[in-house]
C-alpha cells in the first residue's frame, strides 16, 4: 500500500477554490420556475387561506399553491420508527393544511418568474389567522397546564423510555461520594455555506422526475421522492452535484423541497426552490434541546458505580422524517460515560413536542450532549476527591485487556484505546510545563482554566441500526469500477461527498487496490442514475464502509486484468502483478494498462477463445458484525474568562483521537478541526433561541453566532491507530469526533478557571451573562 | 429574501440628488451595508433609492483647524487617513472595530451617522469630538448641527426627510487631550454589547457611549466627574444610563459592561492625562 495513509490534497481542491465548483444554484432549467413559500409567522396557529387572486395576477407570477393542489400529487407522512414505538409525531404535509405548527412552516407557495416576484406574490396571499397558545419552553412542555404543540393532544410527550442495566439502587446506596448537575443545552443548528436547495423536473412524457438537490444521501431521499409523489423508484432521478456542507442537516425530508418536487409535477415545469440564510436560520432542523439532570455515584476508591440520568429533548413540532429525532436523544444516553467502566445505569428519556422547527440529526448526533454530562460529574468528582481529573478519569477508563467490553447499557466497544489515547495527550500538552503556566498565570491575577474531555463515538452504522427499527435507511454501499481505454479507473460510490473529501479517500483506496496512481482514479457519486443504491454520507461511515467497498472493487477489477494480462501474456496470472499502471512481472513492465484496455475494448480478436474480462466490476460491502464501530479519544482546552465582562477565550484546543486507520490524514485532520470549531461554537457562541411567545429570535447570522476564524485558538491534533479487525482496511469513522468532544472540554475548561471564584455554570452555550451572574457580578 | 419593489435614481449632481430627496417616502443609498440587509429582509421598504456613490463627498481634508470627512468616505479610508490620526485619533481607535473589512470598504460615515444604530461606533465618537455635522436640502439649503443635537435616539436623527448629511466637522485633536474607544463584543467586528468613546482633557471630558442606550447621547454627570478626575463618581453616573433591554442581553449587563470600559479606558488613558 502507498497510497493509503497519505496526506495528499483533495482532487476536487483545485476546481473547488477556482470557483469552478457546481453547486445547486449553478444549474439551471429551461423554463425553470422560481419558487417562495408563505411561512407561518405565529408558532402555533389555525388558518384559513381566503385569497390567493391578487397574488396570482402579479405579473410574473404563474401559480399559486396550497395544501389543497399538492394534495392532489403528493402524499402526506408520518414519522414510525421500531426503535421509538409507540412514538408520536403527527402527519406531515409539504404545506400545512389547517394549522401551523412552528414559526416558519410552510403554508403557501407561490411559482413565478423571478424569486423576487415570488416573494412580492407570497406577501399578497389572504390567510385568515388564529393564533393558539404555543408551547416552545423545554421546561414547561411537560406540565399538566402547558397547551399542547398540535390541537388534540393530551400531552406533549411524544415518546419516552428508559435504559438501564444493573442495580442502580445498590450502586448509589454503595456510594461514598454522589455528584450531580443539572445540564441545559440550547437549540443550534449545523450552518452550511450553501444552504438547502431543490431544482426539480417532471417529465410527462417519460413519468419521469429528476431532482437536483444539495442533500446527503441520494438513494434516500429517492426512495422517499417516489413513495410520496407516486412515481416509479427506478423512474426518480437525485443528482446531487457538489454540496457545500451537509452536516447532517441535508440528510431529512423537508416540506418545502417536496413541496417544489410536488409542484413541479404538477405544473410539468422545472421548479427551483434555495433557501435562502433566513429561511435556512428558520427551517433547517436545529438539533441539541436538552435538560439532562444526572447523578453519578463514586465508591470510596473514586471508581465510578453508576449513573443515573434524566434527559428531556425538545423535538419541536414533528420527530423528523425518516430517521426520527428520538435518535439523538438515545444516542446521548448511550454515550454518556461510555468511556468508564460502571455497573449500573439508568437513563430516562422524555422527548417532547414543541411548537418549534423540529430538531434532527446533527454531527455527532448525541454525542455532545452525553459527553459533556458525563465529563462534568467525572470533573465534579475528581474535584470532590481533591484529586487531578486525568486521574480520576485513569482510574475509570475501561482497559484493553476488558474489551470488548459491553456496559450496563448493552453498548458494546472494542478495540479502544483509551490509554494511549490519554498517554499522547499527556505528552502532546506537555502536562507539567502546561500547569505552571496555567499557575503563572493565575498568580498574575488571568482567570485560566483547563479542561479535558473522555470521548467514545459510535460511528460507521451498520445495517442492524435502522434496519431493525423498520426504516428504510440504507447502511450497505458499493463501488462500481471501471477500466477506461485509456487505463485510467472511472469509479461510482454511493458514499457521496458533501465537502468532507470521503472521495479522495475512496480514490486512494482504489488506487493501492487496483494498482494505479490516485490520479488515475476518478471518483464520481451522488447520482441514482449512475451509482448503486447505498447510504450516502451518514454517521462517519465513508472510510469504514465506502472505502471496503472501493477495495473489494479494486481487487475484483485487479483480478479481471491480471486474468486478461495472463491470457494475452501466456502466462500465469500469478506471476502478474498490477503496479503504477503497468502490468508487471518479476522482470520489470510488461504491458501498460492502456494497452491492455484498448486490446480488450478495440481489438477483442486477439483475446483467446473464452476469454472475457470484465472491465466493470462492483463490490457491495455490508458489515455482518458489530452495529456501530467504536472510536475514542481525548480532548484537551485551555481557556481564559473575563471575570469583569464574562467575555471567553479559548487559548488552546488539543485533540487526539483514534479512527482506526487512516486513510488520509490530511482529510481527517481537516474533520477533527472543523468538528472542534462547531463543537466550540455550540459550547461558546450558536443558538436558536425563542422567546416566550415562540418568536424565533436567530434568524440572522448576525443574531446567530457562528465560531469565527479569529476568535478560534489553535488546535492541535494526534492520532493513535487501532485498526478495526472486522474489516481489510480497518478504518472506523472520523467526521463527528470533533464536535463530540469539544463542548465538554470548554465546558469544563470554563469550569475550571471559575472554580478559583467558587463559581460554575452548566448551560451551553455558555454566554458571558451567564459568566457574570455566576461570579456575582450581575443579578 | 429579495427586497420588495422600488424605484432606483443615481443623480450626478447634488442638486439633482436633493431635489430627488424632497419626495416621500425615499432613501438614501450609500454604502449600503445596513440599508440593503434591512431591504433585503422586507424591514425596510422605501419605495424609491437615491444613490449617491456619484455626489463628490468623500474628501476628507485638514484646514483652520477643523477636520472635514464627506458623508461618503467609506470607513476603510478613514481608518486609513493620515489626516484623520493626527487630527481625530480616536476615529481609527473605533472603527478598526467596525465591522469586517469588506464592509469597512463600503460602508460610509455619512450612512453610520444617518442612520443611528444604538450600536455603531461613530456616532458615539461624534458625540465625544463635539463635531459640527452638515445637511443640506433642496428646500433650506445648509444647515449646521451641533452633534450633541443630530442624535434623537433609536435610529432616530435631527435630519428631515429630505436633507442629506454632507460632512462632519470635527475640531482638530486640542495639545493635552487624550481619546479611547473601547468596546465589547462576543466576536470581533460583531455589533457591541457595549461601547464607549472618551475624550479627556485638561479639566475637561467627554463621554458618549454605544450599544448601551437606544438613543446616543453625551454623558453629563461622569463628564463631570471626570473632568474631576473622579472616576469612581463617573463609574456610579453610568449606573443611572437607560440601557436597552432584551434577553440575550439584559439593561443591567450592557450598563456593567460600560462601567468596565470606562475603568478600563480611564486606565488607559487618564493616568496618562494626569501624569501629563
Amino acid at each position: 500500500m502507498t497510497h493509503i495513509g497519505q496526506p495528499l490534497p483533495r482532487a476536487a481542491t483545485a476546481r473547488l477554490v477556482a470557483g469552478r465548483g457546481s453547486y445547486l444554484d449553478d444549474v439551471s432549467a429551461r423554463g425553470e420556475l422560481h419558487a417562495a413559500f408563505l411561512r407561518s409567522p405565529y408558532p402555533h396557529a389555525g388558518f384559513r387561506i381566503t385569497g390567493t387572486a391578487a397574488a396570482s395576477a402579479l405579473p410574473g407570477v404563474v401559480a399559486v399553491l396550497t395544501e389543497a393542489e399538492l394534495a392532489a400529487v403528493c402524499q402526506p407522512w408520518q414519522t414510525k420508527t421500531g426503535s421509538a414505538s409507540g412514538m408520536v409525531s403527527p402527519t406531515q404535509r409539504a404545506l400545512a393544511k389547517d394549522a401551523a405548527c412552528y414559526q416558519g412552516e410552510p403554508i403557501a407557495m407561490v411559482l413565478a418568474l423571478s424569486r423576487a416576484v415570488a416573494e412580492d406574490a407570497a406577501e399578497l396571499i389572504e390567510v385568515e389567522w388564529q393564533e393558539l397558545p404555543a408551547i416552545t419552553n423545554l421546561a414547561l412542555a411537560l406540565h399538566v397546564d402547558a397547551p399542547p404543540a398540535h390541537q388534540g393532544l393530551t400531552s406533549n410527550l411524544a415518546w419516552s423510555t428508559e435504559m438501564k442495566g444493573g442495580d442502580i439502587e445498590a450502586a448509589f446506596a454503595a456510594a461514598t461520594l454522589v455528584v450531580e448537575d443539572r445540564l441545559v443545552f440550547t437549540r443550534s443548528t449545523g450552518v452550511t455555506l450553501e444552504p438547502r436547495g431543490v431544482l426539480a423536473q417532471y417529465n410527462p412524457a417519460s413519468q419521469a422526475l429528476e431532482v437536483r438537490i444539495s442533500h446527503q444521501m441520494p438513494h434516500q431521499l429517492q426512495r422517499h421522492l417516489a413513495d410520496l409523489l407516486g412515481v416509479s423508484l427506478a423512474r426518480v432521478r437525485v443528482i446531487c452535484p457538489d454540496v457545500g456542507g451537509g452536516f447532517g442537516l441535508k440528510m431529512h425530508v423537508y416540506p418545502d423541497e417536496i413541496a417544489a418536487c410536488a409542484a413541479a409535477r404538477l405544473l410539468g415545469r422545472p421548479v427551483r426552490f434555495v433557501a435562502d440564510r433566513a429561511e435556512a436560520l428558520l427551517s433547517d432542523i436545529h438539533a441539541r434541546e436538552h435538560i439532562v439532570e444526572a447523578r453519578m455515584a463514586v465508591d470510596a476508591e473514586g471508581r465510578i458505580l453508576g449513573f443515573d440520568v434524566q434527559d428531556v429533548q425538545g423535538l419541536g413540532a414533528y420527530s423528523i422524517f425518516p430517521r426520527s429525532s428520538t435518535t439523538e436523544g438515545v444516542s446521548a444516553l448511550r454515550s454518556l460515560g461510555a468511556p468508564y467502566r460502571f455497573s449500573a445505569y439508568r437513563g430516562r428519556l422524555r422527548s417532547v413536542l414543541q411548537n418549534k422547527v423540529p430538531t434532527g440529526q446533527y454531527r455527532s448526533v448525541g454525542h455532545p450532549v452525553g459527553i459533556a454530562v458525563a465529563e462534568r460529574l467525572v470533573d465534579l468528582a475528581a474535584a470532590a476527591r481533591g484529586e487531578d481529573p486525568l486521574e480520576f478519569r485513569r482510574r475509570n477508563l475501561v482497559a484493553q485487556a476488558e474489551m470488548p467490553w459491553v456496559n450496563p447499557l448493552g453498548a458494546r466497544m472494542a478495540e479502544l484505546s483509551h490509554q494511549q489515547c490519554l498517554a499522547k495527550l499527556e505528552a502532546l500538552l506537555d502536562l507539567p510545563t502546561l500547569r505552571n503556566e496555567v499557575a503563572t498565570m493565575r498568580a498574575a491575577g488571568r482567570c485560566i482554566g483547563l479542561g479535558f474531555a473522555s470521548i467514545v463515538e459510535f460511528t460507521a452504522t451498520g445495517p442492524e441500526g435502522y434496519g431493525r427499527a423498520g426504516v428504510l435507511v440504507a447502511a450497505v454501499d458499493t463501488v462500481v469500477l471501471s477500466l477506461e481505454p485509456s487505463g485510467e479507473v472511472t469509479a461510482r460510490a454511493s458514499i457521496s461527498e458533501i465537502g468532507q473529501g470521503t472521495t479522495q479517500g475512496l480514490a486512494q483506496v482504489v488506487a493501492d487496490a487496483f494498482g494505479v496512481a490516485p490520479d488515475q482514479v476518478l471518483m464520481g457519486s451522488g447520482d441514482t442514475a449512475t451509482t448503486p443504491h447505498g447510504g450516502g454520507a451518514w454517521a462517519s461511515r465513508g472510510a469504514a464502509i465506502g472505502g471496503e467497498a472501493a477495495w473489494g472493487a479494486g481487487r475484483k477489477l485487479r483480478a479481471e486484468v491480471l486474468a486478461a494480462a495472463a491470457a494475452l501474456l501466456q502466462c500465469a496470472a500469478e506471476a502478474l502483478d498490477i503496479q503504477d499502471g503497468h502490468i508487471t512481472d518479476a522482470n520489470g513492465p510488461r504491458m501498460s494498462l492502456a494497452e491492455l484496455a484498448e486490446t480488450v475494448t478495440f481489438r477483442g480478436y486477439e483475446l483467446p477463445t473464452g476469454v472475457q474480462p470484465q472491465l466493470t466490476v462492483a463490490h457491495h460491502y455490508r458489515r455482518e458484525q458489530d452495529t456501530a464501530l467504536t472510536t475514542n479519544g481525548f480532548q484537551a482546552s485551555l481557556v481564559e474568562v473575563d471575570p469583569d465582562t464574562g467575555i471567553i477565550t479559548p487559548l488552546r484546543h488539543w485533540a487526539v483521537g483514534d479512527c482506526g486507520r487512516l486513510l488520509n490524514p490530511l482529510l481527517v485532520e481537516g474533520q477533527v478541526r472543523g468538528g472542534v470549531v462547531q463543537g466550540i461554537g455550540e459550547a461558546l457562541f450558536e443558538a436558536c433561541r425563542y422567546d416566550e411567545s415562540g418568536q424565533f429570535l436567530s434568524g440572522t447570522l448576525a443574531d446567530y453566532l457562528l465560531p469565527m476564524a479569529g476568535e478560534m485558538p489553535d488546535i492541535t491534533v494526534a492520532h493513535v491507530e487501532t485498526p478495526y479487525s472486522g474489516s481489510v482496511l480497518g478504518a472506523k469513522g472520523a467526521g463527528e469526533a470533533g464536535t463530540a468532544g469539544a463542548p465538554a472540554a470548554i465546558l469544563n475548561a470554563v469550569n475550571d478557571a471559575l472554580a478559583q471564584h467558587g463559581a460554575s455554570v452548566s448551560e451551553l452555550p455558555i454566554t458571558p451573562g451567564a459568566i457574570l451572574r455566576a461570579l456575582g457580578r450581575l443579578a | 429574501m429579495k427586497p420588495a419593489r422600488f424605484d432606483y435614481a443615481r443623480p450626478a449632481t447634488l442638486a439633482e440628488a436633493l431635489a430627488l430627496l424632497a419626495k416621500p417616502d425615499t432613501a438614501v443609498l450609500a454604502g449600503g451595508q445596513s440599508l440593503m440587509p434591512m431591504m433585503n429582509l422586507r424591514v425596510a421598504r422605501p419605495a424609491r433609492l437615491v444613490d449617491i456613490n456619484r455626489l463628490p463627498l468623500g474628501e476628507i481634508a485638514l484646514g483652520n483647524g477643523v477636520l472635514r470627512i464627506g458623508a461618503l468616505a467609506r470607513h476603510a479610508a478613514v481608518l486609513a487617513s493620515p489626516l484623520v490620526a493626527q487630527a481625530a485619533p480616536l476615529l481609527p481607535q473605533a472603527l478598526a472595530q467596525v465591522a469586517h473589512a469588506a464592509i469597512r470598504n463600503r460602508g460610509t460615515l455619512g450612512g453610520s451617522l444617518s442612520l443611528a444604530d444604538p450600536a455603531a461606533e461613530l456616532p458615539a465618537c461624534m458625540l465625544a469630538l463635539d463635531a459640527t455635522l452638515v445637511a443640506a436640502s433642496a428646500a433650506r439649503g445648509e444647515r449646521r448641527i451641533a452633534a450633541s443635537a443630530f442624535f434623537h435616539g433609536l435610529y432616530s436623527t435631527a435630519l428631515e426627510p429630505d436633507e442629506l448629511l454632507l460632512r462632519a466637522e470635527l475640531p482638530a485633536a486640542a495639545p493635552g487631550w487624550r481619546y479611547a474607544f473601547l468596546e465589547l463584543a462576543r466576536r470581533h467586528g460583531d455589533f457591541a454589547m457595549a461601547g464607549l468613546a472618551l475624550a479627556l482633557g485638561p479639566g475637561a471630558a467627554r463621554l458618549a457611549l454605544c450599544g448601551v442606550e437606544a438613543g446616543q447621547r453625551r454623558q453629563p454627570a461622569a463628564e463631570a466627574a471626570l473632568a474631576a478626575g473622579d472616576l469612581p463618581a463617573a463609574i456610579a453616573a453610568l449606573g443611572t444610563a437607560e440601557a436597552m433591554d432584551s434577553p440575550d442581553l439584559p439593561a443591567a449587563q450592557r450598563v456593567h459592561l460600560a462601567q468596565v470600559l470606562l475603568r478600563r479606558a480611564f486606565q488607559q488613558i487618564g493616568a496618562a492625562h494626569a501624569a501629563a
